[in-house]
């Protein structure tokens, strides 16, 4: 008989190893799927894991796709870090794409240095307004966060639509229900950075923000808070903590990461608002964020390997003939092993002896 | 504008057939999160279902066995999350998105070779004479016999729930996970069998999908109902009676804007589609500001790992 | 992004040029799907129109595709790891992928780029489409003699010019042959979602409709037609497996001989930027067998129909033509011209409600 048995100490080799056991068994049981459906499983394993990060045209990639997903992952953690589950990041996401296109499209024919950056706050602050849903209704009202801010989701990819149908349809698109595109529109294009990695102004402000958040959960009062607020309310509340703060806080930021993502997502790739703008990120965020444990240095690699298999994933599906789904099965895998081997950092295995 | 042609009756039917794929799955969810269990995994296991339940349908020429074959497919995949969430701890919401991911690919690859196909078609539950009446043989007994299934589940979950003592623990568990583990009950194997009942019920009203409602197996059919079907336990509180409620009025709101449509009367789709949200955000902050009430219905323990330490 | 292109542009060259030394390799032709192939409707068309050029072409030529590709960004990537692959011509078959298509054929511009139902061209950026509207002439016509109620539904996706300008030309043709022929007109806003479409077919056969159409992807409002005993039309590709007996006949999207010529082209060196708009005539718009249900004179005159439009002498658009608002858009004798067409954005006169906004 085999039992969990709580580690006094979180362990430090098993937060470095779990990840790369994880993978080494997705590569293992992915294999076998692979042969099972006729296909080489070094090739297809080569394309998903190896290839996006070594090849430099897919290295030019990593971060178009990884981006936005640490961008809002890293908003989430804060939140997630304090017991403020905000579920609806791709509600934000969408709505901060909205609010900084439509300051870039009322300006169309504006030009300045400014314009970006008053596009960025807009979207912030759209994202933040659309966070402050959940977090008011919580504090005021005790509303579940998770539930409101989920069904959120859903009135903003409706609201998207409408104006991807009404006020911010591109008239000249031949009645097409889409924007027009901020992205080859010079004065609302982000600039590159660091192409060769693919980051973009976005990009760089996402690892500003990365490197803002360590910062704040490791030496800033507040960062303080929201963990011990996590870890143990009523030890908070004696602190001084007030529980509404935080939750405003954590849904603010995380609200502002998103709806900046959306917008850099929306001026440095996507290009046009449509009703399919939002494509999940907000949702594959989530993930990002545990599999990284809610810390930035972890977001950050678990951003760049699951962008890896997007990216390695399309290529393997034109090399190797391997069907959209199989990338998609391969990915739900690999989530499950990380998620599961996660218990080993705070848990070992025991054998129980049995009773003389 | 003439709304004689608009019979409330056939609308009433339509929507019913409309409704019951979110019931079931709705029904079977409200279960799980009543023992303290977020399994955001709905619309995976739905489509798990709907593609089962096609494939054993097709292969059996029986739609009974398929709806079978749908609720253990269902209650398979919902396994893996069972296992990972409550044996290794993994976290509920990342999980669960993990299982749609997942389950919408592997459907997809079980599905590739059953396009074109029609499956046998489900026979509908005319009772000689009854069916016939007007108005209450169209309303009340020419339905097929799994929309009078998941009446009865919803009724035996509320039974279940409310007046047994196996529903009292699972309850408890979802209510206070430690205080059921110190009366001696397995919390874990509890959660497991409330997540395997929820796949069951969303395999069900996945196979509804592509057995009844639509018959024909399409990749991606379940096309976000599972989500829905999340939403309408919250606007429920977690009251069996009043899923039924919301997944008939979410169903009521598709079938009057199509309905409306095939009238004449021009609506805005987009933000009609999102009524049903804020009306559901606006139940559960009716529902939850009062907090005597809130702490009847809201499992206290939804979405946290428990794990006895002793 | 202009370092990624000048990078994915260089890494082309070399492919290129290393390909060139091997003259005889057949060419290579890619595929981008907005959908998965097993759409059963628009993206089941286009890949049942790569394997009719691998069939055709056999040895000479070797396809590859990627299904489920969103739009924008990830289109882009795509299109680009596909010509650094050393693709010679990619047909990108979303109207969503318009600006990703221009953007990588700026990076390659030695790879061939075909782009289905956009406006969009450059030197090396074709556009095709199909003129689907003459398809719908002929189903128009043909519900209008068939309906016994006089109503006829029409499922719709999003109000874009391609959809308008088919309600119109099925509008036109029923009214021609049947003067008491009503259109209920649903708009379900979406392209695909079996469930909703199911739905929508219900809801308009409850309001006495006794002929569908649809311009949506699934086939659910066949297997909806086919259960209520009311007549349907397939969309896209042949449904009659859904509806032996509702399917009267389907418009199908005959990709085939475009991308055969296509391909052929860039292996003769004869290959350049062309807006095609093909229809009936060309044979990419084609019909599934017409039903045995077809009284004797509606299937000849079907027949006729579909033979003058080949032919050129019949247009489905030809004056005089009212807009819904009463005010007159052709004269007596009037051909509608192609840019109006293309962002027709009215209803005819006769068919009632309100083009959504």
């Amino acid at each position: 008989m085999l039992r969990l048995e709580q580690r006094p100490q979180p362990s430090g080799l098993m937060l470095y190893t779990t990840p790369i056991m994880a993978v080494l068994a997705t590569m293992i049981v992915g294999g076998v799927l692979f042969i099972a459906m006729g296909i080489n499983p070094f090739k297809a394993i080569y394309l998903l894991f190896i290839d996006p990060f070594v090849d430099p045209y897919n290295l030019s990639q990593l971060f178009v796709k990884a981006s936005p997903l640490i961008l809002i992952a890293m908003g989430l953690s804060i939140g997630f870090r304090a017991g403020v589950w905000n579920i609806g990041a791709e509600g934000q996401f969408i709505m901060g794409a909205i609010a900084g296109g439509a300051v870039g499209l009322a300006l169309w024919d504006v030009e300045g240095w400014w314009l970006l950056p008053l596009m960025t706050l807009a979207a912030a602050l759209g994202g933040a307004l659309w966070a402050m849903i959940p977090a008011v209704l919580k504090i005021r009202f005790n509303a579940n966060e998770i539930l409101v801010s989920l069904m959120l989701v859903y009135v903003a990819e409706n609201f998207i639509a409408a104006m991807a149908q009404g006020p911010l349809r591109d008239p000249n698109g031949f009645g097409r229900p889409v924007s027009k595109n901020l992205e080859r529109h010079d004065p609302t294009s982000l600039p590159d950075v660091f192409p060769a990695l693919g980051i973009d102004a976005g990009g760089l402000m996402m690892l500003i923000l990365l490197a803002l958040a360590f910062f704040l959960l490791q030496k800033h009062a507040l960062g303080f808070q929201i963990k011990l607020t996590g870890e143990s309310p009523r030890a908070a509340r004696f602190a001084g903590v007030r529980p509404g703060v935080i939750v405003a806080v954590c849904l603010g930021i995380s609200g502002a990461a998103a709806g900046m993502a959306g917008l850099f997502e929306l001026t440095g790739a996507a290009g046009t608002l449509s009703a399919d703008f939002g494509l999940g990120y907000g949702f594959t965020a989530i993930i990002v964020a545990f599999l990284g444990r809610l810390t930035p240095v972890g977001i950050l690699l678990a951003g760049v390997v699951l962008a890896g298999t997007y990216i390695g994933g399309e290529n393997a599906q034109f090399v190797l003939k391997l069907p959209a789904a199989a990338v998609t099965v391969f990915q739900g895998m690999m989530l499950f092993f990380l998620l599961g081997f996660e218990i080993l950092i705070n848990y070992r295995v025991k054998r129980l002896r049995r009773a003389a | 504008m003439d709304f004689s042609s608009l019979s409330p009756v056939a609308m009433i039917v339509l929507l019913v057939g409309a409704a019951t794929p979110i019931l079931l799955a709705a029904i079977g969810e409200l279960v799980v999160e009543k023992a303290g269990v977020l399994n955001l995994g709905v619309e995976g296991m739905m489509i798990i279902g709907a593609v089962c339940g096609f494939i054993v349908a097709v292969n059996t020429d029986s739609p009974m066995l398929g709806l079978l074959g749908a609720m253990v497919g269902g209650a398979v995949v919902s396994m893996l999350f069972a296992v990972l969430t409550q044996y290794l701890l993994s976290n509920q919401v990342a999980t669960g998105l993990a299982l749609t991911l997942f389950g919408l690919g592997i459907a997809a690859l079980m599905g590739s070779s059953y396009n074109g196909i029609r499956p046998p078609r489900m026979v509908r539950l005319d009772v000689e004479g009854l069916s016939d009446l007007p108005v209450v043989g169209k309303l009340f007994f020419s339905h097929d016999p799994v929309i009078y299934l998941s009446l009865v589940l919803v009724f035996a979950v509320w039974y279940f729930l409310n007046r047994t003592r196996a529903g009292l623990v699972l309850r408890a568990s979802g209510e206070n996970h430690d205080a059921a583990h110190a009366l001696g009950y397995n919390v874990q194997l509890i959660r497991f069998g409330a997540i395997m009942f929820g796949g069951a019920c969303a395999g069900l009203g996945g196979a509804y999908v592509s057995l009844v409602r639509v018959p024909q197996w399409t990749e991606g059919m379940t096309a976000g109902v599972g989500w829905i079907a999340l939403a309408i336990v919250v606007f429920a509180a977690w009251k069996p009676w009043r899923v039924v409620l919301g997944a008939y009025m979410f169903g009521g709101i598709t079938i009057l804007q199509l309905s409306l449509q095939a009238l004449g009367i021009s609506i805005s789709g987009a933000y009609l589609s999102m009524t049903p949200y804020i009306v559901t955000i606006v139940v559960l902050v009716i529902m939850s500001a009062d907090r005597k009430k809130a702490s009847l219905n809201a499992p206290a323990c939804l979405g946290t790992s428990f794990h006895a330490s002793h | 992004m202009k370092f990624t292109k000048t990078l994915a542009a260089a890494a082309a060259m070399g492919l290129a040029l290393a390909g060139s030394a091997y003259a005889q390799d057949p060419v290579k032709a890619g595929f981008i799907y907005i959908g998965p192939v097993g759409d059963l409707g628009w993206t089941y068309q286009h890949d049942q129109g790569r394997q009719a050029l691998e069939a055709e072409l056999g040895d000479a030529v070797e396809t590859s595709f990627v299904e489920s590709v969103p739009e924008g960004a990830d289109a882009e990537r795509v299109m680009s790891q596909m010509a650094r692959s050393g693709v010679d011509i990619i047909f990108t078959t979303s109207f969503g992928y318009m600006d990703p298509t221009i953007a990588a054929a700026e990076s390659f511009p030695e790879v061939k780029f075909e782009h289905a139902t956009g406006y969009k061209r450059a030197d090396n950026v074709s556009t095709y489409s199909a003129r689907f509207y003459e398809g719908r002439y002929v189903i128009g016509e043909i519900a209008g003699a068939m309906t016994k109620t006089n109503k006829i539904g029409y499922i719709a996706s999003f109000p874009i010019p391609e959809v308008v300008r088919g309600i119109n030309s099925a509008y036109l043709a029923a009214k021609s042959v049947n003067p008491d022929v009503e259109f209920k007109v649903v708009w379900v806003y979406t392209w695909f979602d079996p469930g909703k479409e199911a739905d929508a077919a219900n809801a308009l056969i409850e309001q006495g409709v006794d002929v569908i159409m649809q311009h949506t992807d699934s086939p659910a409002a066949m297997t909806i037609a086919e259960e209520k005993g009311v007549y349907a039309f397939g969309q896209a590709t042949d449904m009659s497996n859904f509806g032996p007996h509702a399917q009267l006949t389907a418009i199908i999207d005959n990709w085939g001989p475009y991308y055969i010529e296509r391909v052929k082209a860039v292996m003769d060196g004869t290959w350049e930027s062309t807006d095609t708009w093909d229809g009936i005539g060309a044979g990419m718009v084609k019909f599934a067998p017409l039903s045995d249900q077809l009284p004797a004179d509606v299937a000849e005159r079907a027949k006729a129909t579909i033979a003058a439009i080949a032919a050129g002498e019949l247009h489905p658009f030809t004056g005089p033509i009212n807009k819904q608002d009463g005010s007159p858009w052709l004269a007596e004798g009037e051909v509608a011209d192609d840019g109006t067409l293309a962002g027709m954005n009215f209803y005819v006169e006769g068919i009632e409600g309100e083009l959504p906004n």
